[in-house]
């Protein structure tokens, strides 16, 4: 079904937008949008202030990772094993940099090949030996968590203060610098999407691996590029929180929940768990949704605890009335 | 188990020349049943190996005590993942036992009845939601389970001021530390172990024996066929999820006589559970699955982090081993299982 809802040759992205998975990402920018003006009158009668540049960069961290978890599930895998992958990238970068800009190129390097071999490892894994994915990453992921907890015990290293002051707190204009990296991989992972051949072939992965298989694409080999792309985007991450933090730590992967919170907020955009339907552009509507909701809760100095139960409600309900609303529109 | 039965027919066909030894046999039947048990019963000479004393009945049996949260909490699990769903929300239904059970008893034993009513009644409830938000909502379950999750970690912090209060009693904490004693030959058995068996045997003849069971498979197998044949599908679904939610609850009243009263009581059950239920030779997705080697494949994890426990690994590396070991067994399984087709 979904496989014929995304053709396998270059589908215009108007046909797209026009298909399923076009209009209900549609409906999530409606409801991002509508969540906007409500909290946007919720905050200021409350006399809060409406800080967008502190609520795209809540966004962040999240988002990045968010963009390569939704490839991977279009693709009808998934991967569990981000949240501590984040939090290897973070403690090495920190570990590595050692505070000098010099060594600045070799921890970004050391940790993109880490990424790459986590994220081959994944898709080997799941395609050469048949493991579920939810297996695969939740093992991948507790060796990482156990190998790097067997090192680290605290805050490691420190990164260097121009890193730091770049991609942590920089800004061009009015716009942070992070923000504008979250913009890129947005932009550059939907243009893959729609525009190249392997776009569509990770459609038709996700949609049915045997029909995608008998139509000539490789599909043992999108899905592990796919998940090396999932975990490069996890790195990312993990640099970004560096820069912020200033220093890594083992904890902040997990702590971010980046594992579960990256599929909620695809799932929340709309992209099928089943795989091939759905895109980053909704992804980027269901984070900015978590970000506004998490700065409005800040503001009205909800506490820590109940903005986890709330939260959890909210999740819930976003999904229920976005497919309450698929649901109608196909009967 | 099938010891009694195997050697038999060996004895009765002396002539077959290339008939392999009873225990070989055993071995071989055992591991196209499923192959957990070949990995079972490695670990288990291994830990023997080791600690020589470990299959001396009361150290053997409180082992068994130990893992009987988790097997059970497998058990229930497998219910739902055979209708083709996730059930994320069971280690933090187990913290909220323990915390709301602290926190109400006060350490009077005379509520302690009353308290498990309740524990009951809330683990009810969040089946129940579980199951109805993810049928008759159509959210998958994924998604409403990690909701549920992060709602009674937040709920149960949020009500207890971020840390646990109040005490468990002993009449409470019988259940997971205590047993019958003075049996001869054997010593003490623990109560664990026989609400292990309990509930064991409800569970494996509720999925295989019962007819919510057959309709169970059929929902998780194809759930439009399931549906024309008369299948209740919704109903058969939301009843996996309570049943899971109860075996959570059974969990954590004994996890919280073994191990006490903390706030992380219950992190990371959920997937030891269902890489359980995996191991098991369960298949995610539905449809497929059986409830006896998926409870020894939990017994087999608890088997791994006490060989582990023993090796003097330290807490780290055991985890990264655990990681390996868990996607060694499932492709070895799935190796096994393809080879058998």
């Amino acid at each position: 079904m979904s496989a014929q809802t995304q053709p396998l040759g270059a589908a215009s992205w108007w046909a797209r937008l026009r298909s399923g998975a076009g209009s209900s990402q549609l409906g999530i920018y409606v409801v991002f949008v509508l969540v906007v003006l409500v909290s946007y009158v919720v905050v200021t009668a409350a006399g809060g202030t409406f800080n967008w540049r502190n609520m795209a960069v809540r966004s962040v961290a999240l988002g990045i990772v968010s963009v390569g978890q939704t490839l991977v599930i279009l693709a009808g895998s998934l991967d569990l094993s981000v949240a501590y992958l984040v939090s290897v990238s973070a403690v090495l970068t920190s570990f590595i940099m050692d505070g000098q800009a010099a060594n600045m190129p070799l921890a970004i390097g050391v940790v993109l090949l880490v990424g790459a071999v986590v994220g081959a490892v994944n898709g080997l894994l799941i395609t050469k030996l048949r493991v579920h994915p939810f297996i695969t990453t939740l093992g991948t992921g507790l060796v990482m968590r156990g190998l790097l907890s067997s090192r680290f015990s605290a805050q490691t290293g420190q990164v260097a203060p121009e890193f730091s002051q770049v991609l942590g707190y920089g800004l061009v204009g009015p716009v942070p610098v992070s923000v504008i990296v979250f913009a890129l991989v947005a932009a550059a992972a939907i243009w893959m999407l729609r525009s190249t051949q392997f776009g569509s072939h990770l459609y038709a992965v996700g949609g049915s691996q045997e029909i995608a298989r008998l139509s000539g694409v490789r599909s043992d080999r999108t899905l592990v590029i796919t998940h090396v792309l999932c975990s490069l985007t996890a790195v990312l991450t993990g640099l970004y929180i560096a820069a912020r933090l200033r220093a890594g730590a083992p904890w902040v992967g997990p702590d971010g929940g980046y594992d579960l919170e990256s599929i909620a907020a695809v799932v929340l955009g709309g992209t099928a768990l089943s795989g091939g339907r759905g895109g980053v552009g909704g992804t980027v509507a269901g984070v900015l949704i978590l970000a506004v909701l998490d700065y409005v809760f800040n503001q009205l100095q909800v506490d820590g605890f109940l903005k986890m139960v709330l939260r959890g409600v909210i999740i819930i309900a976003a999904v229920a009335t976005y497919t309450a609303r698929s649901k109608r529109a196909s009967e | 188990m099938s010891s009694t039965v195997s050697p038999k027919p060996a004895a009765r066909e002396p002539r077959a020349p290339a008939q392999p030894g009873g225990v070989a046999r055993l071995l071989r039947r055992l591991g196209r049943g499923a192959p957990i048990f070949l990995v079972l019963i490695v670990l288990l000479v291994w830990i023997g190996l080791l600690n020589p004393n470990f299959f001396q009945p009361g150290v053997l049996l409180a082992f068994l005590r130990r893992a009987a949260p988790i097997m059970i909490l497998a058990a229930g699990q497998l219910f739902v993942i055979v209708s083709g769903g996730f059930d994320l929300s069971v280690g933090s239904l187990i913290t909220v036992i323990v915390v709301v059970a602290a926190a109400v008893i006060e350490g009077d034993p005379a509520k302690t009845w009353p308290v498990m009513a309740l524990l009951f009644a809330i683990g009810g409830l969040v089946g129940l939601v579980n199951g109805l938000i993810t049928t008759r909502l159509k959210v998958p379950s994924f998604i409403t389970t990690l909701g549920m999750l992060l709602i009674l970690r937040g709920a149960v912090f949020y009500w207890t001021g971020g840390a646990p209060t109040g005490a468990l009693t002993e009449e409470f904490r019988l259940f997971g530390r205590a047993g019958i004693e003075g049996v001869p030959g054997i010593g003490e058995i623990p109560y664990a172990v026989i609400v292990l068996l309990v509930v064991g045997t409800a569970f494996t003849w509720l999925l295989h024996r019962s007819t919510f069971g057959q309709q169970l498979f059929a929902a998780g197998g194809g759930p439009r066929a399931a549906e024309l044949s008369g299948v209740d599908v919704p109903r058969v679904r939301t009843l996996a999820f309570l049943l899971s939610a109860l075996s959570a609850v059974i969990a954590g009243i004994l996890v919280g006589g073994l191990a006490g009263v903390s706030a992380q009581v219950g992190q990371g059950y959920e997937f030891t559970a269902i890489s359980a239920v995996v191991l098991g030779g369960a298949v995610l997705g539905g449809g497929k699955g059986q409830m006896v080697p998926v409870i020894f494949a939990a017994l087999t994890l608890e088997a791994l982090f006490t060989l582990l426990n023993l090796l003097g690994l330290p807490q780290p590396m055991r985890e990264a081993v655990q990681g390996l070991i868990i996607i060694g067994a499932v492709v070895y399984s799935s190796y096994r299982a393809r080879r058998q087709v």
